[in-house]
């Protein structure tokens, strides 16, 4: 009986992973991401699993560095690569080339990702964008020179305002190094700025600028979901439009730019005014201005005719004979308010007059008494009177004189 | 020296026209709200016309330094 064969550990793990390797060599596995973690030196270590199994896996930095989206827990990948064996700790373990979120296509999920990640940073707060000018004096265009976009561009700005003022910095839009590209001149037109402001030059600085391209596929216009792009965007001092695709069309540039058009065209909307019409406001203005002025001018002078035409000014004599006639007016009220007064004192003398007389002597005497007087005193009784005695009778007319012939009692 | 903007102006020169409008103003101050809406209407039809048709390349040379040149528009096919 042979001996049987006696493998040393690093023996049999070798063949194990030889075994492994070449059953194994392209394997396409899907499951939940978990456990992942990144580590410094920028590999990512992570476990597939499902219902009852757990796959280890490895992503190195080299094949992580080309996907578009972060890789979380929770999310469902299609994995590819080959299973091989990790031999100091005797584990295998899937090394994936390539990775794919299930459901959706990558760019979606790193569009998602990255969104949801600048948000938070605040980069598309409204509060931060900036007004587009009214009338810019110079226009920054980022964007292919021979592409859709600057046609439309310069097509709409004509018609609008011929004479605009248009820098176009010419940049990739799609393909390697575009968002690079794209992100370096956003920085440059800012620059440009800086550097006319420096030299204190006559020029105009750009004080809006349009980013964009025509319309294309999700793939086409990727450069614009960029973080660099975003992020350049988001640093530029100059405002800027954004304007990528078609409408349907939306990028993370159009979230972070002051203003998104929805095409290269509306861009050039949004940035250029309509000479006519702003000349018509001008127009319109300076003749409003010119008739309210004159109706003021004619209404003041209108109101200086009719005072001079005044009854005042006309004939100032005129208020003097007024002023007398009301003066006699009032004298003659006065007068006869007097005499009224003294009829009615008079009425009131009258007839105490009256009362007076009826308590008077003398109108005793005109009813036919008399008064009798001895010596001046007035006699009442006979008692003192002799006879013989001059007594004197005062009458209503006249007085007589008598003796006493006899005195009764 | 800061030029105002050609939205502020205008802006500026519609508020002069309204109140001149109202009519509530002294002859003295109509009238020289009358004179500044005058001159700041020049100048807004000024700034309009001044401005000249440039298409221009940018493109960046040294460190700061920049250079333009005419940008070619390409006839369209219409």
């Amino acid at each position: 009986m042979a001996e049987p064969r006696v493998y040393t550990v690093t023996e049999l793990t070798k063949d194990v992973r030889f075994v492994l390797e070449d059953t194994f060599d392209e394997v396409w596995v899907e499951g939940e991401v978990s456990n992942y973690t990144l580590s410094s030196a920028g590999h990512a270590y992570f476990s597939l699993k499902d219902e009852s199994s757990l796959l280890n896996c490895v992503l190195f930095k080299s094949n992580g560095a080309r996907m578009k989206f972060d890789v979380e827990n929770g999310i469902s990948v299609l994995c590819r690569g080959r299973i091989s064996v990790y031999d100091k700790r005797g584990q295998y373990q899937l090394y994936v080339s390539k990775m794919e979120p299930r459901g959706k296509g990558s760019l979606q999920m790193a569009f998602e990702q990255l969104k949801k990640k600048l948000q938070k940073e605040g980069l598309f707060d409204e509060e931060r964008k900036r007004p587009i000018p009214f009338l810019p004096s110079r226009i920054g265009v980022v964007t292919s020179p021979t592409g859709a976009a600057i046609r439309d561009i310069l097509k709409v700005s004509k018609r609008r305002y011929a004479n605009v003022e248009i820098s176009i910095r010419p940049v990739k839009v799609q393909g390697e190094g575009a968002a690079g590209e794209i992100a370096l001149a956003i920085k440059e037109l800012n620059e440009f700025n800086k550097a006319l402001s420096e030299k204190g030059s006559e020029e105009h600085p750009i004080d809006v600028m349009i980013v964009g391209r025509g319309g294309g596929s999700l793939e086409d216009l990727w450069a614009f979901n960029e973080e660099e792009v975003a992020r350049a965007i988001f640093a530029s001092g100059i405002p800027v439009i954004s304007a990528v695709g078609h409408e349907v069309d939306y990028t993370i540039s159009d979230f972070v730019a002051d203003c998104r058009a929805a095409t290269p065209s509306q861009a050039a909307e949004l940035a250029v005014p309509t000479k006519e019409e702003l000349s018509a406001r001008i127009g319109d203005s300076r003749s409003r201005l010119y008739s309210a002025a004159k109706k003021k001018i004619e209404f003041l002078e209108s109101r200086t005719l009719n005072l001079k035409e005044s009854y005042v000014l006309r004939a100032p004599m005129n208020v003097f004979l007024q002023l007398g006639q009301q003066v006699d007016e009032m004298i003659k009220t006065a007068t006869s308010r007097v005499k009224h007064l003294m009829e009615i004192k008079r009425g009131k003398f009258a007839l105490a007059a009256g009362k007076l007389d009826a308590l008077s002597p003398l109108a005793v005497l005109e009813r036919g008494y008399s008064i009798t007087f001895k010596s001046g005193k007035v006699v009442k009784e006979t008692e003192g009177l002799k006879k013989g005695e001059l007594i004197e009778t005062r009458l209503a007319k006249g007085r007589v004189a008598s003796r006493v012939e006899r005195v009764e009692k | 020296m800061k030029e105002v903007p050609f939205e502020k102006a205008l802006e500026k020169l519609e508020k002069i026209v309204e109140d001149l409008e109202a009519g509530d103003l002294s002859l003295d101050a109509s009238l020289k709200k009358y004179e500044e809406g005058i001159k700041l209407a020049r100048s807004c039809q000024q700034k309009l016309e001044k401005a000249k048709k440039k298409i221009e390349i940018l493109i960046k040379k040294d460190e700061g330094m920049f250079e333009t040149e005419d940008f070619i528009e390409e006839e369209e096919d219409e």
